[in-house]
């Protein structure tokens, strides 16, 4: 059974036709990369999945239960769907612990000790406990981003949805993050990632999407997609992206 | 070039200037202060000399400034005073709670909400836009007189109500300012782990909304302060009303002088403080790199 199901989602904003049409599906533990120009719709396809934003048509299906039906608990859907954002978005006034207990405990219900003892043990994983008394504005970029990507998985979410997460990022830190998401993958976590980092699609993802003006244009294995594009359009992107030195 | 003593005595000028809130010594160090000071100097005998040399000073000086009458005055006007500072406290805690009520109303997002929007704005307008004197006169005549059983009769309960009222509208807009300058990904941040609206509220939005509006909510204390003066206009005595009896009694105005001289110790220290908040958070928002 497939762990995410999209059919025909359709989203515009204004006159705007951003989403025309998609259909994807996820099976269980596999990592699928979305690649394409900025404007593309790659990011509003996460959002769509995690009903930030609303959709125009189309469906959605985590597992068995269809998300866009009408009288969905959207807050129960974002529970068991992580996203990471590409400008982090940690809260600022509060510290590492307390960026990763806040909706295991408010939302969860954990107690605060059992919430704790989930999140250092997260930050841990990932190099982090000796920041847990830290607030995000003394952090890397690197290191925010990691938190932000513990604060999902502190919700053992079931999806897990990477909206760019490198991209505001300096060169030098970008590789320390997409080492968490590799340790990730090879977890078994089911991810949708959005991403420019071709050479780090190429080699994290089981499938890749080439998403042009609103719709999936070419999709296939990574040695497919990068090696042979059969579609004009995404030769077209990849041979921007050679020339602009990402592959 | 500066030298060596001026450089060390730096921190020290910094310190002072920021203790002093707004005053800042152009120049560096020492020598800064000392021309500060011979330039206030200057600037004040000018105007004691022009007062002084006017030719109603004469007698303004025998009806306003006769210490005799300060002084014998000030006791029974401090305690009219406790008043005015017991309604600003209470009226305070009740302003801060419902204003927020009303910022957090009007900033709910969709079509369903819009007559709880509609409200609001109608009510900051309208408390904003009538003046507070009419606002306390209104109640503090008007509802007593209902004599609906329950009610309270006091003028001095009616008038911090009309107080409540008018600077919970003005209070709402600060807080509204607040709300709309946290940035919408901190919302969908905390919608997306799942924490409801209101929980994204109480603990992701107005958090960081409070922190910075607590200036500008001073400044609005401030104001409430000298505004606990307007109850006077309902008979009630307090330190301007006092003010007003004493100075009837002498037929001298020194009374209206002890009466400012208590409004202004309240009000200068609580100015100095927002001063001292304003600058913390600017450095502090530097210290972060603009972020914030």
């Amino acid at each position: 059974m497939s762990a995410l199901r999209l059919e025909g989602v359709r989203k515009s904003f204004g006159d705007h036709e951003v989403l025309r049409g998609i259909d994807l599906e996820l099976a269980d533990h596999e990592v699928v990369c979305l690649i394409g120009a900025s404007g593309s719709g790659k990011s509003t396809l996460l959002r769509c999945v995690n009903l930030l934003e609303r959709l125009d048509a189309g469906r959605i299906f985590l597992g068995r239960e269809e998300l866009t039906r009408s009288g969905v608990d959207v807050n129960d859907v974002r529970r068991r769907i992580g996203i990471v954002f590409q400008a982090f978005n940690l809260f600022p006034h509060m510290t590492v612990l307390r960026n990763v207990t806040l909706a295991p405990r408010d939302v969860l219900k954990l107690p605060r000790a059992e919430a704790e003892a989930r999140a250092l043990e997260l930050l841990a994983r990932f190099g982090l406990e000796n920041r847990r008394d830290e607030y995000p504005d003394r952090l890397s970029g690197g290191q925010q981003q990691r938190v932000a990507i513990v604060r999902a998985l502190a919700m053992r979410p079931e999806l897990m949805l990477l909206d760019e997460v490198t991209s505001a990022l300096d060169p030098g830190l970008v590789a320390e993050v997409l080492n968490v998401i590799r340790e990730l993958a090879a977890g078994g976590m089911t991810m949708l990632i959005a991403t420019h980092e071709m050479g780090f699609a190429r080699d994290i993802a089981n499938r890749v999407c080439f998403l042009d003006e609103g719709r999936i244009l070419e999709q296939g294995t990574p040695e497919q997609i990068f090696a042979h594009p059969t579609e004009p359009r995404t030769q077209q992107f990849l041979e921007r992206i050679i020339e602009a030195g990402r592959l | 070039m500066a030298s060596e003593g001026d450089r060390r005595s730096d921190p020290e000028v910094e310190r002072r200037s920021r203790l002093l809130g707004g005053f800042h010594f152009q120049g560096e160090g020492a020598r800064g202060v000392a021309i500060a000071l011979l330039s206030t100097v200057v600037f004040v005998a000018v105007v004691i000399v022009a007062v002084t040399q006017s030719a109603g000073w004469p007698e303004v000086k025998r009806t306003f400034f006769d210490w005799g009458d300060i002084s014998s005055s000030f006791p029974d006007i401090a305690r009219a005073f406790v008043l005015n500072v017991k309604i600003f406290l209470v009226c305070e805690v009740f302003i801060l709670v419902l204003a927020l009520l009303i910022a957090v109303l009007r900033s709910l997002p969709g079509p369903v909400f819009f007559p709880l929007r509609a409200l609001a704005i109608v009510y900051s307008d309208l408390a904003r836009g009538v003046p507070t004197i009419l606002v306390i006169a209104l109640l503090g005549f008007g509802a007593p007189a209902l004599e609906l059983t329950g009610v309270p009769r006091s003028r001095v309960f009616w008038a911090g109500v009309g107080l409540i009222l008018v600077y919970s509208g003005y209070v709402a807009e600060v807080y509204r300012a607040g709300i709309e300058s946290v940035h919408p990904s901190q919302e969908a941040a905390a919608r997306s782990l799942g924490l409801s609206r209101f929980q994204a509220l109480r603990r992701v939005i107005l958090p960081q909304a409070v922190r910075r509006v607590i200036p500008p909510l001073l400044n609005d204390f401030i104001g409430l302060q000298k505004d606990t003066a307007l109850v006077a206009t309902l008979g009630v005595v307090e330190a301007f009303n006092q003010s007003m009896i004493d100075s009837a009694a002498t037929f001298t105005y020194g009374a209206y002088l002890a009466a400012a001289v208590l409004f202004v110790a309240i009000t200068i220290p609580l100015a100095r403080l927002t001063d001292w908040l304003i600058a913390r958070d600017r450095q502090k928002r530097q210290a972060a790199g603009g972020f914030a």
